[in-house]
């Protein structure tokens, strides 16, 4: 035991002495959730929408009146008049404009008719995000001009009544569980499997081995220092996160407890499986190499920044064998839904599992010779 | 193969390590051809060689830090291959790299190493005021690692392997890399460990003037196999001549070689760079001037002309058929850039 506490003071004491490494395993995470956070958060703001309005009538006048309305209130775009349907078309197309909405002639006139009045609404669809959020403007704002002046005693159509749960969840904080997974995850790739090459490079291993330390001590050792390096990135992560995007949840001690036991869990699944991948590499170049590709392939089928259910099936498979997945589960679980340890009992089990099992393997497959 | 001189220690103290028939393979290729040498208690014993001869190779079979393919090793009692444990206790090892943690101090550096060998907490304090004293690092001991010389890491180096107090150190070319003020210093530093803590040592390297000043016994090891043991005199004893005259002349003629093989004493001529002659005589001054007549005679001048005692490069020239220089301009030549992390 004292060999392998040998091998943590080793590790931890070169880790406080060299304060680079805790700031690079911020660093990346932090930028990540300001920028990701801020710029996929927001509700379109002041898109330009072309109005071509052949009418002139008194209902478009009234659609005219509505533009007005979201010009000054949500604010979600404001409407150019255009006086050719042509000219405002092709505008969308240069993205001069965003969409374009035509007013018919003869529309006033079938709306009293009651003659199925049309408006049309040009978007351009290259851009799913500004067009859906145009469109769904449209949509309720077309809602509202058909509902009737007066309103029936007895209403006919079906209403949905939404309940949402939790308050609403900026991207930011939908965002804080995948940074702080990635945080720990570039802690251990820089802190566990990086120096564990170039320590392996260097010869330093050479002077463990001529020592009487154990496999399991030397690996356990290197394995320990690196959990605690990356429970004290996530740990970190978490509070300047949490500050950063306005969530409390922090500050209750249960939810402390759980996030403590969710960041220690993917702590030792991330350094499982990264000694396990690095257990028989001698080139300094290859974790280097694969920092990259295992991020994207770990991070992103995570759900982390997109719904899991929206994945093919091949992704979903990724999903379900990658320990990011639960991290990122289990956390949103704490900060966004305070759902308890019922919520998050499978993640810790999938997570210490996965931590245990690699680990194991890595050990067996560790050479005590060079 | 078998050493050329003999295998046996001078005095009859039993061997401290025992290397019988020792083979290293890698895939096809024999790193270890079959060597057998004892080393005795309280030994300095070199194996001497050019780069990629097999002298880390032995010393990582003997240090447990490599398999050993066929043959035995038993360091300090115990087998290399079925009792490794036992052997890691008792050696302390310096490898060729610098490898003590830049960002540690120096105490922290040999009190990690000393919890590596479960020295007890206050066995570690007295180990480690006596290391550092050995090696002159007292002073030094908070000092961060990085804040040392060349030469004062080396010592560090050594300190480390000594502080559980080992019976046998072995140390990969100890010296590689320091300035010439630095290795003598390391020399003595090595000569009085020896002294006082009676330890055997067994080194590498590839430094001759390193080898005959430290080492009781030298062992040539060359493509593998031992070329040569024996003490540094009774190995320039084995070389034919005592005296080398070196002597360069005027003119290039490729009869020199002839002409000065004729003179009478000399035992072997080696044709070196620059027109440069390096001539084996059992008669240094009796050969100059039979050399400087003949040049006279011829009507050459000569521009240099030196004689020495015969040095254990003469002895490498004579049992492997070129200069251990040679093989380390090569090997030079051959160096690959410094991978990342590395250290100076």
């Amino acid at each position: 035991m004292n060999r392998m506490f040998a091998i943590v003071e080793r590790e931890m004491r070169k880790f406080f002495r060299s304060p680079v490494l805790m700031v690079m395993s911020m660093m990346l995470p932090v930028v990540q959730l300001i920028i990701l956070g801020n710029a996929y958060g927001g509700h379109i703001r002041g898109a330009r929408v072309a109005l071509v309005d052949h009418d002139h009538g008194p209902q478009a006048v009234k659609i005219r009146e509505a533009f007005d309305a979201i010009a000054s209130n949500i604010r979600t775009f404001t409407t150019i008049d255009y006086p050719n349907e042509v000219q405002a078309r092709e505008d969308v197309r240069t993205g001069k404009v965003e969409a374009a909405v035509i007013i018919p002639s003869q529309y006033s006139r079938r709306v009293y008719a009651q003659d199925a009045p049309r408006i049309g609404l040009v978007v351009d669809n290259s851009d799913q995000f500004m067009s859906s959020a145009i469109e769904a403007q449209m949509q309720s704002l077309v809602q509202a001009l058909d509902q009737p002046a007066i309103q029936p005693r007895l209403v006919k159509n079906i209403a949905l009544q939404i309940v949402e749960l939790y308050p609403y969840v900026e991207y930011m904080k939908f965002l804080l569980a995948g940074t702080i997974a990635l945080a720990m995850y570039i802690s251990v790739m820089i802190g566990g499997g990086m120096l564990y090459i170039d320590d392996k490079a260097r010869g330093v291993h050479e002077g463990y081995l001529v020592t009487p330390i154990t496999k399991l001590e030397l690996v356990m050792g290197l394995n320990i220092a690196g959990s605690i390096k990356a429970v004290l990135a996530g740990i970190s992560l978490t509070v300047i996160g949490s500050l950063l995007s306005g969530l409390g949840t922090i500050f209750h001690p249960a939810a402390l407890l759980q996030l403590f036991l969710l960041i220690l869990g993917a702590s030792i699944a991330f350094n499982g499986m990264m000694f396990l991948m690095m257990v028989r590499v001698d080139d300094p170049l290859v974790p280097r190499a694969i920092f990259g590709v295992l991020n994207t392939l770990l991070f992103f089928p995570s759900g982390a920044v997109f719904p899991i259910a929206a994945f093919p099936r091949w992704l979903r498979a990724v999903a379900i064998v990658d320990p990011f997945t639960y991290v990122v589960h289990g956390l949103q679980a704490v900060l966004l839904k305070d759902g308890g340890f019922a919520a998050i009992r499978f993640d810790l089990f999938f997570l210490f599992t996965f931590g245990i099992g690699t680990l194991l393997i890595a050990t067996s497959l560790f050479k005590r010779t060079l | 193969m078998s050493a050329s001189i003999n295998h046996s220690g001078p005095n009859a103290a039993p061997a401290a390590i025992q290397v019988a028939q020792i083979v290293k393979r890698y895939g096809d290729f024999e790193a270890v051809k079959g060597i057998s040498f004892a080393v005795d208690e309280g030994e300095i014993f070199g194996l001497l060689g050019p780069n990629g001869a097999g002298k880390s190779t032995l010393i990582r079979m003997m240090t447990t830090l490599v398999p050993i393919t066929s043959g035995r090793a038993i360091v300090a009692g115990h087998d290399v291959s079925r009792d490794a444990d036992a052997v890691r206790r008792l050696i302390g090892v310096i490898p060729q790299a610098l490898t003590s943690d830049q960002d540690l101090t120096v105490e922290e550096n040999l009190s990690i190493y000393a919890k590596l060998y479960s020295v007890p907490r206050v066995q570690r304090e007295k180990n480690i005021a006596e290391v550092l004293e050995a090696v002159d690092l007292s002073k030094w001991r908070g000092a961060q690692t990085k804040t040392l010389s060349g030469g004062m890491r080396r010592r560090l180096e050594i300190a480390r392997g000594l502080v559980h107090d080992p019976r046998i150190f072995f140390l990969d070319e100890p010296t590689t890399g320091l300035d010439p003020v630095s290795r003598i210093a390391v020399w003595e530093m090595l000569n009085n460990l020896k002294k006082t803590r009676n330890l055997t040592m067994l080194l590498t390297t590839h430094y001759m003037e390193e080898a005959d000043r430290l080492c009781d016994r030298i062992a040539i090891v060359d493509h593998g196999t031992l070329v040569a043991l024996g003490t540094p005199v009774e190995l320039k004893q084995s070389v034919p001549g005592s005296n080398v005259v070196e002597v360069q002349f005027n003119r290039e003629d490729p009869l020199w070689n002839a002409r000065l093989e004729q003179l009478p004493d000399v035992t072997e001529v080696q044709s070196q760079s620059a027109g440069v002659y390096r001539v084996l005589t059992s008669n240094g001054s009796r050969t100059t001037t039979q050399l400087v007549e003949m040049a006279s005679g011829l009507g050459e001048s000569l521009n240099s002309l030196s004689v020495q005692n015969t040095s254990l490069d003469d002895v490498f020239v004579h049992y492997t058929g070129r200069q251990l220089r040679d093989e380390q301009v090569k090997a030079v030549t051959f160096l690959m850039p410094p991978r990342p992390g590395a250290q100076p």
